[in-house]
Parts: C-alpha cells; structure tokens; sequence
C-alpha cells in the first residue's frame, strides 16, 4: 500500500469515483430504460429517469405522452383531403397550401385549413401530448402549455411482467437454468473434490506427472473439441435435451481440481497420519476430516461453476433446440433476435431479470467470491 | 512394487478416476477426432472421408477465414493491453489508502459477472446510433457521435471498448498480489525520493509480475475464443457491416453448424489451437527477463 499527500489522494478519490460511477452506469440506464413507457426510451436527449406525464384532458387530469417540445410559435392545419391534423412552422402555409413531412419523411404538398395557432416562444414553451393509451403516430394529440403539464418520476414496474410474457416461455428457462445449475453444482463438487483429493493426499506412482497432463488439458480451446462432441452426443440422441449440458460436470474440470487441491495441500499430512493409524480408509478421512476443513474452498468451486453454467450461452445454443428446453441465457438472444431490437424497455427488463439472480447471488457471498477469484491469480 | 504403494496407486487411481473418464471421453478423444476430421470432408450425416490437406489449403484461399483472423487478431491486439493496461491502473489506485475500498472493488467487479448475453443487450442499447447513451454523452462534449455498430469503421472500437466493462476479474486479482508487496519496499524507496510513477514502474509492477504475466496468457486465450458478444449483438454469422466483426470463433461456428462443414470447422478450431499455443509461447518468451518470481 502506498501513502501519499493530499493533493495526490483528492486526485486519486476523484478518479477512482469518476471511473466506479463509469462502470455503473450501464446498470443505471438498463434499469432506468427497463421502466419506461416505450415512447420515452427513443428521446435525443435521453431522459436519465422514467417519468409519469399528466395534463389536463377534456376537463379531467389523466396519463399523456410527451410528443415534442415546441420552443417557437406554430399553425395547427387540417389536411383538406383526408382531414389529418398537423403541426407547421409559421408562414409555412401559402395560398392555402403546405408542404407535409410523413412520419416515414416523405413530403408531399397537400391543401390545408388553419385551425388556430399555438403561441409558443422561447420563453413559453408548448407541448404537443397524446393520451397515453393512443397509438403512436395517432391523430389524438393536442397542444398545451408547457406549465400545464406535470411531471412525476413513475417505475413502470408491468415492463417486467411484459418482458416475461413477451420472452416467450419464461417459466421453462428460468426451471431448466436452475435445474442445470443444480446438476452442475453437484458434478462438480463432488467429482473435483474427489480428484483434488486423489490429486494431493494420496501418493503414487506417476501422480503429478498425470496432474501435468491435466493442467496442460486447461490450454485446449473449446472449439478444438466442440464438433467430435456434438458428434458423440448426436450419436447417443441427446441433441435437444438438456443432458449433454450437464454430463460433463460430474468428470471434474482441470480447473476445479486445481482449485481444491491447493487448497487440500495446505492441510497438515499429519491429519491424515493419524486418522490412517486408527485405521481409516482414504475414503472416510476425505468424508471426516478433509471435506469439512475445505468448505471456503468448495464454495468457491461451487459459486463459480453456478456462474459458468448461468451465464453460458455456446452449450445451450449449441445443443438446445425446442424454446421449452432453452435457458435464460438463450432464451434472452432469442427475445432480442425475434423482435429485433425496437422494444428496449422490454428488452433492458428481460435483461435485468437475467442479471440480478447473479448480482444478489454475489453479495450474499462476497467475501468468498472475492477470495476465490484472487487465489486464481496466485500460482504455485 | 510393495503391497502398501500399490494400495495407494489403486485408491489415487480411484479417487481421481472421474477426471480420467472426463479426461478420456471428453478431452482425449475429440482431440482426436477432431484432428482427424480435420483431414475429412466430414458432415456428420455421412462418414467421413479422407481429403488429406484439402481443408488447410481451402481456408487459405478462403477471403472470409482471413478477414475473420484479422478481425479477431486487431479486437485481440487492442482490447488485451487496454484491459490489462485499465486493470492494473485501477487496481494499483484502489491499493491506494484510501476509504471504502471494498466498495469501489465491488463496483469494478460487478459487471464481470453479468452474463454475455445480457450485457450484449445493454451495449446494444448504449451504442444505438440514434437513441444511444454514449452518442448522447459525446454531444454533451461537442463530439458527432457515429452509428457505431451500423459502420464497419465503429463496430471493432465499440466492441474493443464495451471489453473494458469486464475487467473486474484481473482488477480483484491484481488487488490481491498488490496487497502482498511489502509495504518496507515503498518506504525505502520513498526515503530515496521516489514518486508515484517511479514506485510503480520500479516497485509495484516487477513486485507483481508473475500476476500480470497470468492475466496477459489468460487474456491472450480469451480473446482469440471470443463468441457470444459478437454473435449476438450483429445476429451471428452475419457479421456486421461489411463483415467488420466476424469473429473466428463465430465463423467456426457457422462453418460446423450452419454450412455442416465439420471437417473444414475442426481444421479452423487446430489452427486457433496452434496459435494460442504460438502467442503464448511468444508472450512467454518476451516477457520471461521481465517476470520475477519472489521467494
């Protein structure tokens, strides 16, 4: 640790907080788009809150949407042919006839009757609302003035609802992530241990010459073996199940048996002497004495490998087929593929809700997690 | 071999038996039978068949295989310093005594754990062209924000730049091998004058090499592999505008399970392989004068 003067720390305060509120704003705004109406979510500039517009509607105070601002004096005209209403510039009709700009930008000269004007100015602005249950794009709108309409801050808190209805077959994803989780888990607590064990408290011939080849095992990209493996699973039928998902967990990872066997290592042989003198088996010194004393450490095996299997996303794309299978992970890239990025309030709350079982799951175990990530770094 | 080792050898065999089963039937044999289809015309629905180097020599005349390498080479070439570079800055300043340290390491670490696909979502958002919080933030500066993920000159940066959102891991592992530089070095330093900048490049950073050494290799194996971000945010094989961010593992991908080209996938997956294992080596090579292991 580093001492330093005061200058030096206001300096490094400032950057470290301007850089931690960096790293926190893509939290922030997901969660702000997540519980907006949808009309505020496409706003230049954007609006850093989900507000609640009200104005005064045929006589009674209700729900609208802010259209746009109207900083200068404009004509409210009807369309002669059709009798669409619009908004002008002033002086934009001439001789009874007014250049119209579509909502898709095409512009076409169309005879127009001046309804009345809104007298806007800089220093009195107007809004142009609708009511918020009309489409958007409808002929609904009114213009008021700027003061007479009111403004709440409002969590839209239905998007969520919506984004799970919306995601399509939420209540399947969110059993069949668990459920991988929960087999995963166990897989691979049980066998790393086991390993780990056989890895470090037992001697024999050729032992670290074989964890060798298993650390070598840990340089092997995924790809190298992605295509014989679905190869094999296709041949045992077990394309579009959940199987091959989780088979592998229960032959434990290089990884995880490095992990835990660090950590075994740091136990006193001399446990294990004693407890073989009273005449122990290996297996019941590694149920009795070495799985209790290892807890943290199985713990972090644990919480990393429910990570893994939460957030993965090439196993289930690859060997998941039918919606109903599908995990979170999955099923999210699907929403966001089939409705194309336009509903992002929808989207960010499909996100979120993918997101925080994660988040919660880390500060209820923290200290471990932290831990674990650092012995990570640190070689033998 | 007496009774009692080999005793031993049977109960270690047994214990570590499922890491053999794993070892044998889901590491040991697709190495090698991915190596051998490599050599194959293979699409899983018929046998394969020999074809010798005819798979090597077709990625070598294949223009999208090398726009894939360059694409995934230049992510990895800029998004690998920036992150360790951003990392380490960070990590050496949280070292710093300063209060509520645990508080802003939980806030750099945090968005390492959000699943790939959702934080794909919330970039996707945040580098929208029109209604994007980042454009926003450059016009507040003055600055004409492009269509980042609409215009093959952006879509790398933008990848290149949400990367840095995930460095939360390295930081907490930088933090603990900054933690175990003894404090006595900086004093005496500091008793020879030596400012921040001096301590970092002659202290700090020699003091924590090894790490920075596992966080370069763990990097360099990472960012060759990168697959579910570009996947998602530019709708798979497509690639984004004009390609700009195809990524080899997503042209793999495709390959195998699109275009049903096992063989040609598997000669793509060797030669990934082959250059993990080369960079590496290279990276070990260059930086091996330079990482000091204390005692």
């Amino acid at each position: 640790m580093q001492k330093l003067t005061i200058p030096g720390r206001i300096l490094v305060y400032l950057t470290v907080t301007a850089g931690a509120l960096l790293f926190c704003t893509p939290f922030f705004w997901m969660m702000s788009t997540a519980l907006k109406p949808i009309d505020q979510t496409m706003s230049m500039p954007p609006r850093w809150l989900p507000f609640r517009y009200e104005a005064m509607l045929d006589g009674r105070s209700s729900e609208v949407r802010l259209e746009r601002r109207l900083d200068e004096s404009a004509l409210i005209v009807r369309e002669t042919a059709g009798g669409a209403r619009h908004l002008l510039p002033a002086g934009a009709v001439r001789d009874g006839q007014a250049e119209i700009t579509d909502r898709n930008g095409g512009r076409r000269t169309a005879a127009v009757t001046v309804l009345g004007t809104v007298p806007a100015g800089p220093e009195a602005p107007w809004c142009v609302v609708s009511p918020a249950a009309a489409p958007a794009g409808s002929d609904a709108w009114t213009a008021i003035p700027a003061g007479e309409l009111s403004r709440y801050i409002s969590f839209r808190w239905k998007n969520f609802a919506n984004a799970i209805r919306a995601m399509g077959d939420f209540p399947s994803y969110l059993k069949n992530t668990l459920l991988l989780c929960l087999l995963t888990v166990t897989g691979t607590v049980i066998s790393s241990a086991l390993a780990a064990y056989g890895f470090s408290r037992i001697e024999w011939k050729g032992r670290d010459k074989l964890f060798l080849v298993a650390l070598a095992t840990m340089m092997i990209p995924f790809p190298v073996v992605m295509v014989p493996l679905y190869c094999l699973f296709r041949a045992l039928g077990l394309i579009g199940t959940l199987q091959p998902l989780w088979i592998g967990s229960f032959c434990a990872g290089a990884f995880n048996v490095f992990l835990l066997r660090q950590f075994f290592r740091t136990i006193p042989q001399s446990l294990s002497d004693a407890a073989r003198i009273d005449g122990c088996s290996e297996l019941q010194i590694f149920l009795r004495i070495i799985l209790p004393m290892s807890k943290p450490a199985m713990l972090v095996v644990a919480l990393f490998q429910f990570m893994g299997t939460w957030n993965d996303f090439l196993g289930p794309l690859l060997y998941l087929t039918d919606q109903k299978d599908f995990t979170l992970a999955l099923g999210l890239q699907a929403f966001q593929s089939r409705q194309g990025g336009t509903e992002w309030n929808y989207l960010m709350a499909a996100s979120a809700i993918v997101i925080l079982p994660v988040i919660l799951l880390f500060f209820f175990t923290q200290r471990t997690f932290i831990e674990g990530i650092a012995t990570t770094g640190i070689k033998e | 071999m007496t009774r009692s080792e080999r005793h031993n050898l049977v109960t270690g065999l047994l214990f570590v038996s499922p890491w053999i089963v794993g070892f044998l039937l889901f590491t040991l044999y697709p190495v090698g039978a991915s190596l051998f289809y490599s050599f194959c015309d293979y699409d899983v629905l018929s046998r394969p068949v020999w074809v010798g180097t005819l798979n090597f020599r077709d990625l070598a005349a294949d223009t999208v295989f090398w726009k894939a390498l360059s694409n995934t080479l230049i992510y990895a070439a800029f998004s690998l310093p920036l992150g360790l570079a951003t990392s380490l800055f960070v990590a050496v300043l949280l070292n710093c005594d300063i209060r509520g340290r645990s508080i802003y390491r939980v806030l750099y670490f945090l968005p390492s754990l959000v699943p790939l696909v959702a934080s794909s979502m919330i970039w996707l958002w945040i580098f929208n062209g029109k209604f994007g919080l980042l454009n926003y933030g450059l016009s507040l500066v003055g600055l004409p924000g492009p269509d980042w993920l609409g215009e093959q000159t952006w879509t790398k940066p933008a990848l290149i730049l949400s990367s840095v959102w995930g460095i939360g891991n390295s930081v907490v592992i930088y933090l603990a091998a900054l933690q175990d530089v003894p404090t006595a070095l900086y004093e005496s330093a500091e008793l020879d004058g030596a400012g921040f900048w001096r301590k970092l490049w002659h202290i700090t950073i020699p003091m924590i090499s090894p790490v920075i050494y596992f966080n370069l290799i763990m990097g360099i194996i990472g960012s060759l592999q990168v697959f579910a971000q570009p996947y998602v945010m530019f709708n798979g094989a497509a690639g984004g505008p004009n390609r700009s961010v195809l990524f080899y593992a997503v042209y793999l991908y495709e390959n195998a399970f699109t275009y049903n080209q096992m063989g040609y996938a598997c000669a793509m997956a060797w030669i990934q392989f082959l250059m993990i294992l080369g960079l590496t080596w290279a990276a070990t090579r260059l930086t091996r004068s330079h990482v000091h292991y204390g005692g």
